[in-house]
């Protein structure tokens, strides 16, 4: 910014080095924190991306659900009272976890296992998953959720009896034929019939358009007065995050090098055809990865509920950041997701609160170069250039995967 | 065996032909979807008069502009209700500009070309306005525009009922230098209303003896405001005014980040001028009791005119519901453009509804609004500092309506420049 000074602190010509340090100190406390919301943004993806190889353009709409759910916990907290209210957190966690894996479950059960080895078609699926997802918690309400469930329960229902009859395959047209029509008839009959009698109370919808307010448990809010004097401060949340992402990162890390099926993860990861010769069952381990990859999403979801805002396009603005960590990360190796996340957190804060620009205020080129560069906006301009730079030179990422198996 | 089948097929289809039946007479009856009211009949007979409603109902935007048609379905409705305008019920057209400007542009074009509508009530942000602009000046058509914005444009195809700068801007940095301290850091989202509105308050500042201590932007949808935070409590360590023009979600964010920091509203009182009754909702109260924001209209307004908008909206919508003021600014265009229509005795001749507006009156909710030969409407302005329910405590407001002023006079480019299309001789910028 042309009409910028150099902020008021910095009237001096050169910044003193005590303030330098204090200045390091802060800024590497505000990068980690930085950080480690891109880590357990990008940790889901990781595994699913990463490991599995799959593309999920819908993963940040699993974050979303996660936060809606921690929405829904919260609002049920609410009605409990005072003293139970502060503890919702606790269990929004488990529960957006438990939500975003279910629908995760979902979507690799119904969608993603016909497109392995597609990446294009896996792309393009999974971001109209991501669309029908937004749009669905923008518009659910009680008539449309009545109307899907009645659909589903008679169509699969009525599937479930008539796949177990011996003369399915000859059975299977007039199926189609008349059992979708009949059950779309029904339900979007029956839940017509709701909205005319019931009006408003059965079509307002659930969350709406809007945004929805989660507002963090009382002992989240402030922070701790900073150990160096000045008027910084560690945010609770901030911290809270950081032992989220710690929690997260070695729960995963345990699960995949210490237990049977993180074994079998592994080992189908390398290489499937091997496994599957050897009675690894990859189809339930495919299921298996990516429900745990989209619950780790959902976690993820439940943090930046504290952090920024719950509406529809949550998870948007969260992927291309997800994503970027990984690519940089390297793809398959957790510890450059862990790397990446964190160079990537501090990077974007020294150079966006202006502190390189404050360190090197006695040369007056390398101080205007920052200072241009010290705004959020050029910021991210800055942290994508260096990120193309680094993969010219390393194009799979800090940490690439290494051996034959790779495929 | 294809015998039984086709018996059973019988029996299937006379049930599925059943259902359809029973369909269409549930059907029938129009039913409450918030995006399709008054648009169920598609025939366009001589007793409908046909207005398009263009805002993005999906996207970053739909968060703001769905409520907006909400208010601008409500007055269309209570016209139709109370015998429409000219003796012909309104029907609107709605469409979706999916929070993408090209997509408007596109949308405009098919609401005026195929649709044939004779006006249009839309856009929120500054840059979908400027997308649909040309489209307006080319068919020399009529928009509706409900948001208050950083001005510097006066079309002649384009009426503002939001505030221009002038009526809710410079008032409020005023009153923040006579109240709050001289001092102002100034955050933004990255596009043009924030950047315009920022170049004004500084020249504002410089005029009348503040200060700039600094200015950061956010690209939209951005939720990372630690940097911002950091330079804040620099710039200003002990304390001062933050100027907040972000937009959508990164709102959220930074409210809810400045708490983390300790950055409160005694030390640091943030005036927003984004921030109405919906965003409350959304953000939490939690996170901003205390802080200010400037607009024309609040829900607390305490008006005859405002009892009846408030307690129409919650009739119609939810109790739950909130109004604010591009609503407001929405619900007055649908009823300015039908007094124009009247007065003209035509609503197909926009020419003849343009000067038909020029100087006409309404008992708005905010107060007595008249819209002035410039396009824009004179308008009260207010001052409020948020509440513990998530409501508005008024805490100044202008003693009349506030005459608009779309060419900025504090801006070195505009200064001494104005606005007048009832003028042939004048027109969209001419020198004072």
């Amino acid at each position: 910014m042309a009409t910028r000074k150099k902020p008021a602190r910095a009237g001096y010509s050169s910044t003193p080095k005590a303030i330098k340090v204090e200045l390091l100190l802060e800024g590497l406390f505000n990068g980690i924190s930085i950080g480690a919301v891109f880590l357990i943004v990008a940790l889901g993806l990781a595994i699913v991306f990463g490991l599995m190889g799959v593309i999920n353009l819908a993963h940040g709409e699993l974050m979303m659900l996660g936060a809606y759910t921690t929405f829904v916990v919260q609002n049920g907290f609410k009605l409990l009272g005072e003293p139970w209210f502060e503890t919702y957190i606790l269990l929004a966690l488990p529960a957006a976890f438990a939500v975003a894996a279910a629908v995760g479950l979902l979507l690799e059960r119904g969608v993603i296992r016909y497109l392995y080895g597609r990446p294009l078609e896996t792309l393009l699926a999974t971001w109209g998953v991501s669309l029908i997802l937004q749009q669905f918690v923008r518009s659910v309400s009680w008539q449309m959720a009545i109307g899907m469930a009645l659909f589903s329960a008679l169509f699969f229902g009525a599937w479930w009896i008539i796949s177990r009859r011996p003369d399915f395959s000859r059975l299977r047209n007039f199926f189609w034929g008349i059992m979708l029509p009949l059950s779309a008839g029904i339900a979007v009959a029956t839940s017509m019939v709701l909205g005319n009698i019931f009006k408003l109370g059965v079509t307002k919808p659930w969350f709406g358009a809007q945004n929805v307010d989660v507002t963090a448990p009382k002992w989240l809010r402030g922070g701790l007065a900073s150990p160096w004097g000045n008027n910084f401060q560690l945010s609770y949340v901030r911290l809270f995050i950081i032992g989220l992402t710690i929690l997260c990162v070695v729960g995963i890390y345990l699960f995949l090098q210490r237990s049977p099926w993180g074994l079998r993860i592994r080992a189908v990861t390398q290489n499937r055809s091997m496994s599957a010769c050897l009675g690894i069952p990859t189809n339930k381990v495919d299921a298996l990865t990516f429900a745990l990859g989209s619950g780790l999403a959902g976690v993820a979801g439940c943090a930046i509920s504290l952090l920024g805002a719950v509406g529809p396009n949550t998870g948007q603005n969260y992927i291309v950041d997800a994503f970027m960590v990984v690519v940089v990360g390297g793809v398959g190796k957790l510890i450059g997701t862990i790397v990446a996340a964190l160079v990537i957190g501090i990077t974007t804060y020294l150079i966006g609160s202006s502190t390189i620009a404050l360190m090197v205020t006695d040369i007056q080129p390398l101080y205007d170069f920052f200072d241009f560069f010290a705004t959020t906006s050029m910021a991210k301009v800055m942290v994508f250039a260096l990120i193309i730079a680094f993969l010219q030179v390393r194009p799979a990422g800090m940490f690439p995967q290494k051996g034959r198996t790779v495929d | 065996m294809t015998r039984i089948g086709r018996r059973k097929f019988l029996l299937y289809s006379s049930a599925t032909l059943g259902t359809s039946i029973l369909l269409k007479a549930c059907g029938d009856p129009p039913t409450a979807t918030t995006q399709q009211v008054g648009a169920s009949t598609s025939s366009s007979s001589g007793d409908l008069i046909k207005v398009g409603i263009l805002h993005s109902l999906s996207g970053t935007m739909a968060i703001s502009e769905q409520s907006v048609v909400d208010a601008e379905q409500l007055a269309i409705d209570e016209i139709n209700a109370a015998g429409g305008v000219l003796g012909k019920q309104i029907q609107a057209i709605v469409e979706d500009g999916a929070s993408d400007w090209p997509t408007f542009a596109e949308k405009a074009r098919k609401l005026i070309d195929r649709d044939r509508v004779v006006a249009v009530f839309g856009c929120w942000t500054s840059a979908s306005r400027k997308a649909v602009l040309p489209v307006f000046e080319e068919k020399k058509h009529m928009l509706w525009y409900p948001v208050q914005y950083e001005g510097q444009e006066c079309s002649n195809n384009i009426f503002y009922t939001g505030a221009a700068p002038n009526q809710q801007i410079e008032p409020s940095v005023e009153w923040l230098l006579e109240n709050k301290g001289k001092e102002f850091f100034l955050v933004g989202s990255d596009y043009v209303f924030p950047r315009t509105a920022n170049t004004i308050i500084k020249a504002q500042l410089a005029a009348k003896g503040g200060q700039t201590a600094g200015e950061d932007y956010l690209p939209l949808g951005n939720t990372e405001v630690t940097p911002i935070i950091s330079k804040i409590r620099q710039a200003l360590p002990d304390g001062g005014v933050i100027y907040n023009t972000l937009n959508g979600d990164s709102n959220v964010a930074f409210f809810k980040q400045m708490q983390g920091a300790g950055l409160g509203p005694d030390k640091y009182p943030v005036m927003s001028v984004s921030i109405a009754e919906e965003e409350v909702k959304a953000i939490g109260v939690e996170y901003l009791k205390d802080h200010y924001a400037a607009w024309n209209y609040f829900q607390t307004v305490d008006t005859p005119a405002n009892q009846k908008f408030v307690s129409a909206f919650k009739a119609k919508y939810g109790q739950d519901r909130v109004t604010n003021d591009p609503m407001e600014a929405a619900y007055i265009g649908v009823y300015m453009w039908k007094q124009a229509v009247e007065k003209a005795g035509t609503a197909d001749d926009l020419e003849a509804v343009r000067q038909a507006a020029y100087g006409l009156t309404l008992d708005a909710p905010e107060g007595k609004v008249t819209m002035k030969p410039n396009h824009h409407l004179a308008k009260w302005v207010r001052i409020g500092q948020i509440r513990e329910d998530g409501m508005f405590e008024i805490i100044n407001s202008t003693n009349e309506a506030i005459a608009p002023i779309p060419w900025n006079q504090f801006v070195a480019e505009t200064k001494g420049f104005g606005c007048d299309w009832s003028d042939k001789n004048k027109g969209g910028k001419y020198k004072i």
